[in-house]
């Protein structure tokens, strides 16, 4: 196959095309995508996505690190969605460890990915307008982002880089003041959705820049391994947290939006209503947040409470060994997937019983949904092709690691 | 056809919607930009910026006592802590402490994992330096804090 090539060169047939490099530096590849674009006139003959511009090599350097010191790292490799990252993470240890996190637990973490999402939506949503020429959803949307990385901030002490879901539960309780902030937020947000629409939903030129662009369909999509909304978008009706419920979503009403005509317009219909179920998962978050711990009683995985630690000698103990030595995981391997912004976000990790984890993969959802920008774009215009990346919302990070 | 979309074309309805939108927030009221050295934002209570190394307040001393776990805990190892041993007292005595913010990711991993509450991550969110040995903080800057001058227009 033609992608797979390592070195991949293309060579114009003749003199009709000809190849135009497209990025890594092109604002609206969001990050350092580099498109090879063999175009004919104005319409793509073939196209060729290079990644590997920007390699972190956090896969290889989790391999060095204790399970507990992963959790900064996994924040690194989708920098839009912090908190889906750390939740695959912890959850795929958990699993290996079978650990059981309390209710207040979970729902915290439900409450905090949803609220990811809406962050990674709204950074979608503007910089998406932004690209095909929509100026001010863009700051209408990174107006409310900024009151969601308040919340994060206040929560977690970070904006973006929270780390803030440990392996075994959270680092900390919520804050005072916290719940009463994030309910203002979130009964305001559908009115502020209800903006966006306006200003974009029955907007001509929007419409005619999206509909039936970068068509995918449903076979193409599952064949290429799409997940998330741009599968959900081609009529495909698949959710994680639906199907294959983790960290307590079974006990959650929501809608999964799903559209059939597969393309960018009904990518952002998908997405949009998305962002109007987080809310409504987070006011139930909201409204039966259960009272307990926030962490599980595994005195030898977890850390104990600050006031335990500094008034009983074996919680002490206990904290030394942690910090100094990890905590040890049975040999074996796991995978856990979540439904993050982009998809399906799993992480593989394997154990070989000590401290330190053996192997960690995650299968990201941006660099499975690259792969069908392809197909999306060949024999489309070129002005498409920004529509395109934009629609699938891809996060470089994620796709290198 | 039907009437209303031509009606809506013609009289670009979806455009005049959205223009509205934009209209109403002309308002004075709405602005949300910071002009920030002017104006300081105020960060959250648990915010993890520049690190500090804290002292007893009654005697001045430092609450470090050495035990080596932040630099275990911390992922770029880039704490480290030089003790010897009090041949009076026996106990283990702070010589040298330094970290490196050039490498810091303020996870607050060693915020967390100190026994007695002697390194926080406080809200100072301001760590430009002018060098990269300005970066690499010791136990009396660490102590100290940031030496700031105000900027005034």
């Amino acid at each position: 196959m033609a992608h797979m090539t390592p070195t991949p060169v293309m060579d114009p047939a003749g003199d009709r095309t000809m190849v135009l490099n497209m990025g890594p530096q092109h604002p609206s590849t969001h990050g350092v995508l580099r498109l090879m674009l063999e175009i004919d006139g104005e319409t793509i003959v073939r196209m060729m996505p290079d990644i590997g511009y920007l390699h972190t090599g956090i896969e290889k350097t989790t391999e060095a690190k204790f399970y507990q010191q992963v959790v900064p790292l996994t924040d690194r490799i989708d920098y839009l969605c912090p908190m889906t990252n750390n939740l695959a993470y912890c959850l795929a240890v958990e699993k290996l460890l079978g650990l059981e996190i309390p209710p207040r637990g979970q729902w915290i973490r439900v409450m905090l990915n949803e609220l990811t999402r809406i962050n990674s939506h709204l950074v979608w949503l503007g910089t998406h307008a932004l690209d095909i020429g929509a100026m001010t959803v863009f700051l209408y949307c990174f107006r409310e982002r900024e009151d969601v990385l308040r919340l994060f901030e206040m929560v977690s002490g970070q904006r973006m880089m929270t780390s803030y879901f440990r392996v075994g539960g959270l680092s900390l309780d919520l804050p005072l003041g916290f719940l009463d902030r994030l309910k203002k937020f979130i009964d305001a947000f559908p009115s502020k959705v209800d903006e966006y629409e306006n200003l974009l939903t029955s907007n001509p030129i929007w419409m005619e820049r999206t509909k039936g662009v970068a068509y995918l369909s449903a076979e193409d999509a599952i064949a290429l391994g799409t997940t998330g909304p741009t599968l959900r978008a081609s009529g495909v009706d698949t959710d994680l947290r639906r199907d294959e419920p983790y960290t307590g979503y079974e006990n959650f009403k929501f809608k999964v939006p799903v559209r059939t005509e597969g393309d960018v317009y009904a990518r952002y219909l998908c997405r949009v209503q998305e962002l109007r179920e987080s809310a409504s998962i987070v006011q139930q978050a909201l409204a039966g947040l259960p009272e307990g711990r926030y962490k599980a009683e595994a005195p030898k995985v977890v850390l104990p409470d600050r006031e335990n630690m500094k008034t009983q000698m074996e919680s002490l103990i206990y904290h030394f060994k942690i910090v100094t030595e990890g905590f040890t995981v049975p040999p074996g391997e796991v995978y856990q997937a979540i439904e993050s912004p982009r998809g399906e976000m799993g992480y593989y990790v394997v154990s070989d019983g000590t401290a330190k984890p053996y192997r960690v993969h995650m299968r990201s959802p941006s660099f499975a949904n690259l792969q069908a920008l392809p197909k999306m774009c060949e024999g489309r215009l070129i002005a498409d092709v920004v529509a395109a990346i934009g629609s699938i919302d891809i996060v470089l990070g994620d796709c290198d690691r | 056809m039907a009437l209303a979309p031509i009606f809506r074309k013609i009289f670009l309805v979806d455009l005049i919607k959205g223009l509205s939108l934009t209209f109403r927030y002309q308002d004075p009221k709405e602005i949300y930009t910071e002009q920030y050295p002017l104006e300081r934002p105020q960060v959250a209570e648990r915010y993890r910026g520049l690190p500090r190394l804290k002292m007893n307040p009654e005697t001045g001393k430092t609450l470090c006592i050495a035990c080596d776990l932040c630099a275990k805990a911390c992922p770029e190892n880039l704490i480290t802590v030089e003790s010897e041993r009090d041949p009076v007292t026996k106990r283990k005595v702070l010589t040298k402490y330094t970290f490196d913010l050039s490498r810091c990711m303020f996870c607050g991993l060693c915020e967390e994992s100190c026994s007695t509450d002697a390194i926080e991550l406080t809200p100072d969110y301001e760590v430009a330096q002018y060098s990269r040995d300005g970066m690499v903080l010791d136990q009396k800057r660490l102590e100290e804090g940031p030496d700031r001058k105000e900027y005034k227009r």
